[in-house]
């Protein structure tokens, strides 16, 4: 296809602004398939292709439109995944930003935004849902128009449901977003902007053609990971697999690599052919870090191997995704994970959880630290238990959030971001009802219960997104808890020195509440190095008998002492004290369970 | 006519017996016996079935017994002459102990166990508050039980122990002191102390298992207050609930109940009755519960159905831990190696919980301290290997 008539897009919008719905309109209206085939293969594709046993999703379709190749590339939907999401929008050159006509602009809708706008991609604003009673589009194409700096009748307005104004939406498309660019006589280089394990087929990766063109057969080299394979497919979807001989300058597409692992090819690598290879690659590839860190082991230690398991087959397919052994004298074997963010760490849990039918306990998420040694060495620290005792300074990761809130909740917003050790960055009214507050915190603030408390002081109104700012020095302090003497490691966390007696004094009462009585006083403590900044007792049980014992009943005595030693055995023991895994549990959970 | 005249001598070992009287006035709401309401028209079958029963156990037992010990249901319940042809029947023995409601002995009664060979009787008193021993619906009054004592002081029986009970719904600490005070005062030469257990299934636990829940807290220093009372008093605290009058007080006699020692010290005994035990030479059984069951089977001569349960040697060690460690004297650990968990042990030593000792030549024992007899439980448990 000529470069001129090639136009790469994606649609970003807000969670149930209408993204898929829009999408399936428009492959209904492009002939891509007939509106029943549509509901059969769209949304079967997954199912049908289950059975045989291909796990490929579509990433782009592709469509024609008025004699123009429209490829139409899917972006990750959440705020963790913002390297992907820039990943893909660089892979464009325009970009739909559809927001719902009754909800306007969400937090979340306004990051992608301004991600399409660093992209210098041409940014088609739409008002979806303009069929729905409540809904304002003049409202809200206002709030689009100022955002993007465009004059509101610039704005789409249109029913992504009905159909109504779909099809000036591909006119825009084909009118306003730029062709494709890219030099057709250079030496190749393709952006991978997604990939997917198949069990059968390796690693799919989803490619943008910036310059020259590949061929099926063709030997290919990734760029960053130095990976080197054979295309033993190419293709596009359309909106299911069609392979193709070539994939020619400006095109997206697929190229099936054989490969094992995806962590060998990376999200944001560039693509380029042995015979005549590009000098360098296209700019902007970052090896993605892990920020939030948490144990992952199973409540039954035995079925250990099978996290482990699981664990292998996540990471096939999620090259962000870190783990590796760790052991915990309180909580036994276990992973130590590393997530791109909270939601990320929510999405693994769940999946191992509901795929793989796992019965997982989670400590306390914890970030990425950097630890400046007396020795002048920096480390980076991914558990509490793993923190030095004597250090230099520490760093901790900042994040950038943007909250958009209706305007009678900024106080509480504004109220939270300071107990969260925020900085204060801009207040912008989106509306006359509608505030965008920007603050810089700490992510360790965020991944404790921030989305929670966000949500519940402003009754659900809140959106709220984020990207990483940074490291940052700041003034922390590892707790350590103590039971009966002796630390335990799964417990301990890093907080700023400010909040340390609140944090330790709340895991040490609940603790208390926890841990059964023993034979002897239990003190539990929570320190800072030696000094120990809150302690609770747990008495000692003053009688434990059996009242009576006779020779009607020995057999029953021995029964119920034998019951009372298994029971200790499945105590874990901290020292000399015996603690139901319940205990430790409980307190893992001490507002520690970030939904979303 | 004296104790032992029906007994034919044995040419077995086992030197304890035990025998069983189910029949009551009626069925006490905490009380998980095996126990039968009235039934006056059958106490005389069941004697004999008794009597039949021992017959084919006797070459189990050894020449002379040490100890028989009558337990209920309530023993003096059963019809005076039945009682009587049965105590006639049994072998002699050198401690006979038979259980008594206070409510149940009379003078006659008291001659009547005391003509025929009895040397000890444990009365049931559980409390002298009429508000407790009506929530523990027990029949005898205070009174009664004064009565009760007197009687058989009267006839000359110099070793009475007196059952009680503590945590009873309702209990406060002065009950618990006055209790105490009460009994004391009976100079008993024995005291059986036990904390009221709400066991599964009964209709006390149905009633009060909630309130005991609840008073948990609060009644949990009343096994201190009854074992610093009583050893105040000059009783030595023997077993885990027991407690006797100091052989220095009672003229170097031992007053601790020689049969039930049996039972703690892992000796072999035999149970007749419906739902007794029996251990002998590694083998444990319990007779069906069922009256009918048991008549039949002995009016046609045959040996009444059994549970049997095996008890391995590694079974009977431990066992001789759990029940050793109720006691005042040091375990020996000879031969108990197996049983114990050394390093538990030490641990349970650092606590000064159990004592270690090796005096001279002699084998190394153990022993618990007084702390670590209050946890008793806890500790055996931890200590069983």
């Amino acid at each position: 296809m000529d470069q001129q008539r090639i136009r790469n897009f994606s649609i970003i919008a807000h969670i149930d602004h209408g993204k898929s719905t829009l999408a399936d309109r428009i492959l209904e209206l492009t002939d891509a398939v007939s509106s029943r085939e549509m509901r059969e293969q769209v949304l079967d594709t997954m199912e049908l292709e289950r059975e045989r046993g291909i796990t490929i999703k579509a990433q782009a379709v592709r469509v024609h439109w008025k004699g123009h190749e429209l490829n139409l590339i899917d972006t990750p939907g959440h705020v963790d995944f913002t390297y992907e999401v820039s990943r893909s929008l660089q892979a464009c050159e325009g970009a739909l930003l559809v927001v719902d006509a009754a909800q306007g602009i969400e937090a979340q809708t306004l990051a992608n935004a301004y991600l399409a706008i660093e992209n210098d991609l041409e940014i088609v604003p739409v008002v979806n849902k303009i069929d729905l009673p409540q809904a304002d589009p003049k409202g809200t194409a206002a709030e689009l128009a100022d955002l993007v700096g465009e004059s509101s009748d610039r704005v789409l307005r249109i029913s992504a449901k009905t159909g109504e104004g779909v099809a000036d939406v591909l006119d825009a498309v084909v009118e306003r977003v730029p062709a494709a660019g890219g030099a057709a006589d250079a030496p190749a280089r393709a952006l991978v902007f997604d990939s997917s394990y198949d069990q059968y087929r390796g690693v799919v990766a989803f490619v943008r053609v910036v310059d020259g063109s590949f061929r099926h057969r063709e030997r290919l080299r990734a760029m960053a990971a130095g990976t080197r394979f054979e295309a033993e497919e190419l293709g596009f979807f359309s909106p299911t697999m069609r392979p193709t001989e070539s994939l020619g300058t400006g095109e997206v597409g697929y190229v099936i690599t054989g490969l094992k692992d995806v962590s060998r090819l990376r999200v944001g690598d560039t693509l380029t052919s042995e015979g005549r290879p590009a000098e360098a690659p296209l700019p902007g590839y970052k090896d993605v870090k892990p920020m939030v860190f948490s144990g992952l082991y199973p409540t039954d230690s035995d079925d250990y191997p099978e996290l482990r398991d699981a664990l292998e087959k996540l990471k096939l397919n999620d090259a962000a995704l870190f783990y590796e052994p760790e052991t915990s004298q309180a909580l036994g074997f276990g992973f130590r994970c590393g997530f791109l963010g909270l939601l990320h760490m929510e999405i693994v849990r769940e999946r191992l959880e509901r795929e793989f039918d796992l019965d997982l306990l989670v400590t306390a998420p914890n970030v990425a630290y950097r630890v400046v040694t007396p020795t002048g060495e920096t480390i980076e620290v991914h558990s509490p238990a793993d923190m030095p005792a004597e250090f230099e300074r520490i760093e901790e990761p900042y994040i950038r959030a943007s909250i958009i809130v209706p305007k009678e909740y900024v106080g509480s917003v504004m109220e939270l971001c300071n107990e969260r050790r925020g900085r204060y960055g801009s207040l912008e009214y989106l509306s006359e009802s509608r505030v965008h507050l920007t603050y810089e915190l700490p992510l360790a603030e965020v991944v404790l219960d921030f989305y929670d408390q966000l949500k519940s002081r402003t009754r659900g109104y809140a959106s709220f997104d984020y990207d990483l700012a940074g490291f940052r020095e700041a003034d922390l302090a590892r707790v350590d808890i103590l039971v009966g003497g002796e630390a335990v490691d799964a417990l301990s966390l890093v907080v700023h020195r400010a909040s340390a007696y609140e944090r330790g004094r709340a895991l040490v009462e609940r603790l208390r509440d926890e841990i059964p009585r023993q034979m002897f006083d239990v003190a539990i403590q929570a320190a800072i190095g030696s000094r120990v900044i809150a302690r609770e007792t747990v008495k000692a049980r003053r009688k434990d008998v059996l009242a009576k014992c006779y020779g009607g009943d020995i057999t029953r005595k021995r029964k119920l002492l034998e019951k009372q030693k298994a029971g200790k055995k499945r105590m874990k023991q901290v020292g000399m004290v015996e603690v139901p895994q319940e205990a430790f549990l409980a307190v893992l959970n001490l507002g520690q369970e970030p939904r979303r | 006519m004296s104790l032992g005249d029906g007994g034919r001598p044995g040419c077995g070992s086992v030197r304890h017996l035990y025998v069983h009287l189910p029949f009551c006035v009626h069925r006490c709401g905490y009380c998980d016996f095996v126990t039968l309401v009235g039934r006056a028209g059958e106490h005389g079958r069941y004697v004999d079935a008794l009597l039949a029963e021992l017959e084919l156990e006797r070459a189990a037992l050894a020449p002379r017994l040490e100890t028989i010990f009558l337990g209920g249901g309530t023993p003096t319940f059963t019809s005076a002459s039945e009682l009587a042809r049965l105590l006639a029947a049994l072998p002699a023995a050198e401690e006979v102990t038979v259980e008594a409601n206070p409510e149940t002995v009379t003078p006659e009664l008291a001659l009547l166990l005391r003509e025929h060979g009895v040397t000890r009787v444990s009365v049931g008193v559980q409390s002298f508050r009429p508000h407790l021993l009506a929530v523990l619906e027990r029949r005898a009054t205070p009174a009664a039980v004064h009565a009760a004592v007197y009687a058989l002081r009267d006839v000359g029986l110099d070793n009475i122990s007196l059952d009680l009970l503590y945590g009873i719904p309702g209990q406060s600490a002065a009950d618990l002191d006055r209790d105490l005070g009460d009994a004391l005062a009976l100079e008993p030469e024995h005291l059986s102390c036990y904390e009221l257990e709400a066991k599964p299934g009964t209709r006390f636990t149905h009633t009060f298992g909630n309130e005991l829940a609840r008073q948990a807290e609060a009644m949990e220093d009343y096994f201190e207050r009854v074992v610093d009372r009583l050893t105040g008093a000059g009783y030595r605290w023997y077993e885990t609930a027991n407690f006797c009058v100091h052989p220095e007080r009672a003229e170097g006699r031992d007053l601790r109940a020689r049969h039930n020692l049996a039972y703690w010290r892992g000796r072999d005994y035999l149970g007749i009755g419906i739902g007794a035990v029996s251990t002998v030479q590694g083998r444990r059984w319990r007779t069906t519960p069922g009256l009918g069951s048991y008549l039949a089977a002995l009016g046609h001569g045959e040996a009444p159905p059994r549970e049997l349960e095996p008890l391995p040697p590694s079974v009977r060690r431990r066992e001789r831990v759990l029940l050793g460690l109720r006691l005042d004297e040091p375990l020996t650990l000879r031969g108990l190696d197996e049983a114990v968990d050394l390093a538990a042990l030490g641990r349970l030593e650092q606590l000064g919980l159990a004592e270690r000792t090796r005096s001279g030549d002699a084998d190394e024992s153990v022993a618990l301290t007084t702390r670590g007899r209050f946890l008793g439980g806890g500790v055996t448990a931890e200590l069983l290997a």
